[in-house]
């Protein structure tokens, strides 16, 4: 048993940290963690927060492994916002709290998950306290790549590349972690991109597995300028439909917990002015988490538009390597004998467009719209 | 004015003014004082403000003074009024009025301060209303009324150039009207207004993105250039395009069922889909998918894509513009 279990596929990146933690003189006080999506960044940084604070250096069952990994250990902080951006206040807030000394451990770990959100200023808030460290306070950034954060930082931390974790490795980490059946384990693992978060969800939801097929059979459907619109406008109203569900319950119990805690009458047609307020700051926030669910889920869509496309062309140029979309092998076939290889590529583009536009906060829909009428197969 | 002053003869103790649109609203505040005026000129103007207020002071004010004098409380936002301001004006309706004593309130609209409307008229307060001038055909009657009461004629085309021209505010356009009859004489007809307010018009994302779709490049290119002149954001127009493209194109592959049908299915209004439909006559799919991606990539570029959102707009509608039927061969 040990803490790096569910560090998966990154054998490499796991030795420099065991070596880190073993190695007084190999430690340092500002990690930034890379990867591709879903390659496991949180979890090797909370792998490496447990090791860090557990007295044998990670064994995985001790109270402070356990709790490190789970994000509730007093000396471990993460923080990772549902907003579109982590603002200038809660660096500051950070920034105080790094000086602060640990209180059971060796160690006070502070972990960033989405570095890549954190605002210009918000970054530009914390390159003090990663400048001039304060002793035992560990810092670890997250993000996509090192180019997600800015020089000042990158220059400031040292530097942890994660990889792809492969198929193989992400459907045993569902069978052993989650207990799925191996074969749908392997649909899973294979159907996210060894995303592992999204392979957990495809492999426990049935309506993401629903909606996945529906967005991949789409594929086959675009054929006139109408139906591509028409496809657009269903991709945007899957995406909000599913973040409506995702939010709704939560939106409203939220709001319920704060008129308690603010003593109003919930009933009440209209508030007091300075609850209003409150409920509309409260508001406000929701909103932006709702704005950016909808586009991660939309971008979620594109992902597995993108795979058909690439297993088309694998079909096609006989390359031999594995299929994402093994199970909906006909609609890769039928996609890959309308489409030359040029306009599998031009397809792929055209949805590396619109990922880059809604990305630059493009209207989603206009954006799709532009990507459809370019996925449109011959008559 | 004069004359009806005569007939009035005296304001009552309370005037309630009503309605949101604040230019009217003004007026009806100064018309007030100038009839107060025409019998006590001596009088006193005390203006309330309702963010301002603090307890009390309208008692204050209300209270007779010790050397006399007419005076004249004005009220201004009612409908903002703090619970304080509410009750002191009910304790004032309450009391017999003083006697050189007029209070004015002016309410802007909606349910607060509905208890002390209800006192004024109640009390018999004289209701002056200040409606809101909002579509063109209510500036046009503003329009005309100004001229009216300054005893000149305009002629309805006028009056329409003139609505086209400085219509977006109604400040403007008083101030506007008021400039035409203070200096020219006669008849004031549209070649007056031209020569005061010649190629000037309001110009909106939609007027823009009309033009644009039936295929007027000049047209299209001139309302552009003109609504970023006045300061419409390049952004909105673009929004605006991308709607109206995506609305001939639903509306070109609904069919030809009944227009109200049509928009039954399509969530647009039946004379949005008629409209759609006379423009559809120099469009193709094919073009629409173009002006799509035209406007898909200007979207990108005035949100920070790009180097300059003008150009990208330009650009942008004539793309439009060149894949109109008139404007290929």
């Amino acid at each position: 048993m040990t803490v790096w279990r569910d560090v998966i596929g990154q054998e490499d990146a796991v030795a420099v940290l065991e070596h880190a933690v073993r190695t007084p003189t190999a430690m340092t006080h500002a990690w930034l963690f890379t990867g591709p999506p879903g390659s496991g960044r949180s979890v090797a940084a909370r792998s490496f927060a447990a090791a860090l604070l557990c007295p044998d250096g990670g064994c995985g069952t001790c109270r402070e492994c356990r709790t490190a990994l789970e994000g509730t250990h007093a000396d471990v902080d993460v923080i990772a916002t549902e907003g579109l951006s982590i603002k200038v206040e809660q660096a500051r807030d950070l920034v105080a709290l790094a000086a602060h000394r640990p209180s059971v451990g060796r160690y006070r770990v502070i972990i960033v998950e989405d570095a890549d959100r954190l605002t210009e200023r918000a970054a530009d808030a914390l390159l003090k306290a990663l400048e001039e460290p304060v002793p035992r306070t560990v810092w670890m950034l997250c993000a996509p790549s090192v180019e997600d954060v800015i020089i000042t930082i990158r220059s400031r931390s040292r530097h942890v590349r994660l990889r792809t974790p492969p198929v193989e490795a992400v459907a045993e980490l569902l069978t052993r972690r989650d207990g799925v059946d191996p074969p749908m384990a392997l649909y899973a693992a294979r159907a996210a991109q060894s995303h592992v978060g999204l392979a957990r969800r495809l492999a426990r939801d049935e309506h993401a597995r629903i909606r996945r097929h529906d967005v991949i059979t789409m594929a086959t459907k675009i054929v006139s300028v109408g139906d591509a619109m028409g496809a657009a406008g269903d991709l945007m109203t899957i995406a909000a439909e599913e973040s409506a569900a995702a939010s709704g319950e939560r939106d409203a119990a939220e709001r319920t917990r704060l008129l308690e805690v603010l003593g109003a009458d919930p009933t009440a047609r209209t508030q007091p002015p300075h609850i209003r307020s409150q409920l509309t700051s409260l508001e406000k926030e929701q909103k932006a988490r709702a704005t950016r669910f909808t586009r991660d889920v939309v971008d979620r869509a594109l992902v597995d538009l993108l795979s058909v496309y690439r297993d088309a062309l694998v079909l096609r140029t006989g390359a031999g390597t594995a299929l994402v979309n093994e199970d909906g092998r006909q609609v890769v076939q039928r996609v890959g004998e309308l489409l030359g290889p040029d306009d599998l590529l031009r397809a792929m583009d055209a949805i590396g467009t619109a990922r880059e536009r809604i990305d630059a906060n493009v209207n989603p829909l206009l954006a799709l719209e532009a990507m459809a009428l370019d996925l449109r197969l011959p008559r | 004015m004069s004359d009806q002053v005569a007939v009035h003869h005296r304001v009552p103790p309370y005037v309630l003014v009503t309605g949101p649109e604040q230019l009217l609203a003004e007026r009806a505040v100064a018309h007030t004082l100038d009839e107060l005026r025409v019998t006590q000129p001596d009088l006193e103007v005390i203006r309330l403000y309702a963010g301002a207020y603090e307890a009390g002071e309208l008692t204050l004010h209300a209270s007779p003074s010790l050397f006399g004098g007419a005076k004249c409380i004005v009220v201004h936002d009612l409908d903002e009024a703090s619970d304080d301001l509410q009750a002191d004006l009910l304790a004032t309706l309450a009391v017999e009025p003083e006697p050189d004593l007029t209070l004015v309130v002016v309410h802007k609209g909606g349910a607060r301060g509905k208890k002390v409307l209800d006192g004024l008229r109640g009390a018999g307060a004289r209701v002056l209303d200040a409606p809101a001038i909002k579509t063109d055909r209510d500036k046009s009657d503003f329009a005309a009324h100004e001229f009216r009461r300054a005893r000149r004629k305009a002629t309805g085309e006028a009056v329409h150039a003139l609505v086209e021209a400085v219509g977006k505010d109604v400040r403007e356009l008083a101030a506007a009207c008021q400039q035409l009859i203070d200096d020219t004489a006669g008849v004031i007809d549209e070649q007056v207004v031209l020569t005061y307010h010649g190629g000037k018009v309001e110009a909106t994302g939609f007027r823009v993105a009309d033009a644009a779709m039936a295929g007027d490049a000049g047209e299209a290119l001139r309302l552009l250039r003109h609504a970023i002149a006045v300061g419409v954001d390049p952004v909105p127009i673009v929004a605006v395009l991308a709607q109206q493209a995506r609305q001939l194109i639903a509306v070109g592959s609904a069919g030809r069922g009944r227009s109200v049908d049509v928009a039954r299915d399509l969530g647009l209004a039946p004379w949005q889909v008629d409209r759609a439909r006379r423009a559809l006559g120099g469009w193709t799919a094919d073009a629409l998918a173009t002006c799509v991606h035209a406007v898909a990539a200007a979207d990108f570029e005035v949100k920070g894509g790009g180097r300059d959102p003008v150009y990208a707009v330009e650009r942008c509608v004539l793309t439009i513009t060149g894949q109109h039927a008139r404007n290929r061969t």
